[in-house]
């Protein structure tokens, strides 16, 4: 095993990546990404594709959908309505977290 | 290779219907998706739960897969016999990406090689950026840590033929990190089919579940029990936070559930969390007589009804 220890670059909730970084990180289309900005799926920072700037939630949310989407057979609606389901369960267990349960 | 028994994998009878198998695999896929899961091997489980309905739900590939026979007991070891998919036809391929590489040698024997096929339209095969999910304790956030990260790179060995290969990391966990950021390593993803620049690596942080902390965004949050008298008189207690413990003042007139702020004893950074302790009023055990006697000289001495906003 390398001993190596490797540091990155944190990516945090605030816009780190680029338009074009974003599709080489879901290894996807262009316009798939686009597409997903247009809908509401992902909200980078910055107007206009080339001062897009989309974070570490961006990113996951893609990658999921992209999943969803692909192991259901699911219309990029269809799978953005279940992200976001899924968000939500994830504020109530937060919640209930806050709560003492 | 072995024997796989899709049907046992679903959970199903080999004579069930289609919409059986298909309500089944629903059923597992919420239980074991990755991304709807909170089992610890959702995605292994899924992996198989996917072979197995990618099989059943395809009438070919079922005629198929039904005509090795019912003698099959899982992980014995099995070849295709010599006869093996004359008079059928694979057409097509599944759409998409991801779990293709990962369908076993024994589905690879039957059904071909699908992976390169599997590749949907819309996704190159170019350099790729490669990802990672790695669960940290809490404390490695308020600490900093080195965590070692084992990859799956699929490649073509000599042969051709794809291959998994296992690669083992470490990597720096900084002070601070929360769950849902990323932590990027430029050039560690793999190199193109033609060469050129590697892609990068992007690892997941997520914490372990804590038996007591728990975490929300930069605030942590834990219950801590205290006394009737505590709560009622008030009193300063220790307290437990994940940079070490602490001594807090609980203020008189307290009821569970009340929640006192820790200001910036949460998840570092900049600026830092907060820790909020909810306070849970314990009773103590009516065990003893001189137990009871105190609850008894409460009981008599109070003029306490909670239930009076009840009307009742």
């Amino acid at each position: 095993m390398d001993a190596h220890i490797f540091t990155g670059i944190l990516v945090g909730e605030q816009g780190a990546l680029s338009l074009e970084e974003m599709v080489e990180a879901c290894g996807a289309e262009t316009a798939w990404i686009v597409e997903l900005v247009e809908v509401g799926v992902l909200s980078p920072e910055g107007r206009g594709e080339a001062a897009w700037r989309f974070g570490a939630p961006d990113l996951l949310r893609a990658r999921r959908l992209a999943r969803l989407a692909r192991d259901f057979e699911a219309s990029t609606e269809a799978a953005a309505l279940i992200l976001d389901l899924l968000d939500e369960i994830e504020r109530l267990r937060a919640r209930l977290g806050r709560a003492g349960m | 290779m072995e024997f796989k028994d899709y049907y046992q994998t679903l959970g199903v009878e080999r004579s069930a219907p289609e919409g059986d198998i298909k309500r089944a695999y629903r059923k597992l896929a919420r239980k074991y998706h990755p991304d709807v899961s909170k089992e610890p091997d959702a995605s292994e489980r899924m992996k198989a739960i996917n072979e197995a309905y990618e099989v059943l739900k395809d009438p070919e590939k079922r005629a198929a897969y039904d005509r090795l026979g019912a003698g099959w007991q899982p992980g014995q070891d099995f070849h295709p016999p010599p006869d093996w998919d004359a008079g059928f036809e694979f057409r097509g391929s599944p759409a998409g990406e991801g779990f293709a590489g990962d369908f076993s040698d024994f589905f690879a024997s039957l059904f071909g090689d699908a992976t390169g096929a599997r590749r949907g339209a819309g996704f190159h095969s170019r350099s790729e950026d490669h990802h990672a999910r790695v669960l940290i304790d809490l404390e490695d956030a308020f600490r900093g840590a080195t965590r070692t990260v084992t990859l799956r790179v699929p490649e073509l060995d000599a042969d051709g033929r794809l291959a998994v290969r296992e690669r083992t990391l470490n990597v720096h966990i900084p002070k601070g990190i929360r769950e849902g950021q990323l932590i990027r390593l430029a050039g560690q993803g793999s190199a193109g089919p033609q060469g050129g620049r590697a892609g990068d690596l992007y690892i997941e942080i997520a914490f372990k579940p804590h038996p007591f902390y728990r975490v929300d965004g930069r605030e942590v949050y834990v219950s801590l029990p205290v006394t009737p008298w505590e709560a009622a008189l008030g009193a300063t207690v220790k307290a437990p936070t994940p940079g070490g413990p602490v001594e807090v003042k609980i203020p008189p007139h307290s009821q569970s559930g009340r929640k006192l702020r820790l200001r910036g004893r949460g998840i570092p950074g900049e600026p830092p969390g907060d820790l909020y302790l909810v306070l849970e009023v314990v009773l103590p055990p009516a065990q003893t007589d001189r137990a009871k006697q105190i609850y008894q000289t409460m009981a008599r001495e109070l003029a306490f009804d909670p239930r009076r906003g009840l009307g009742v």
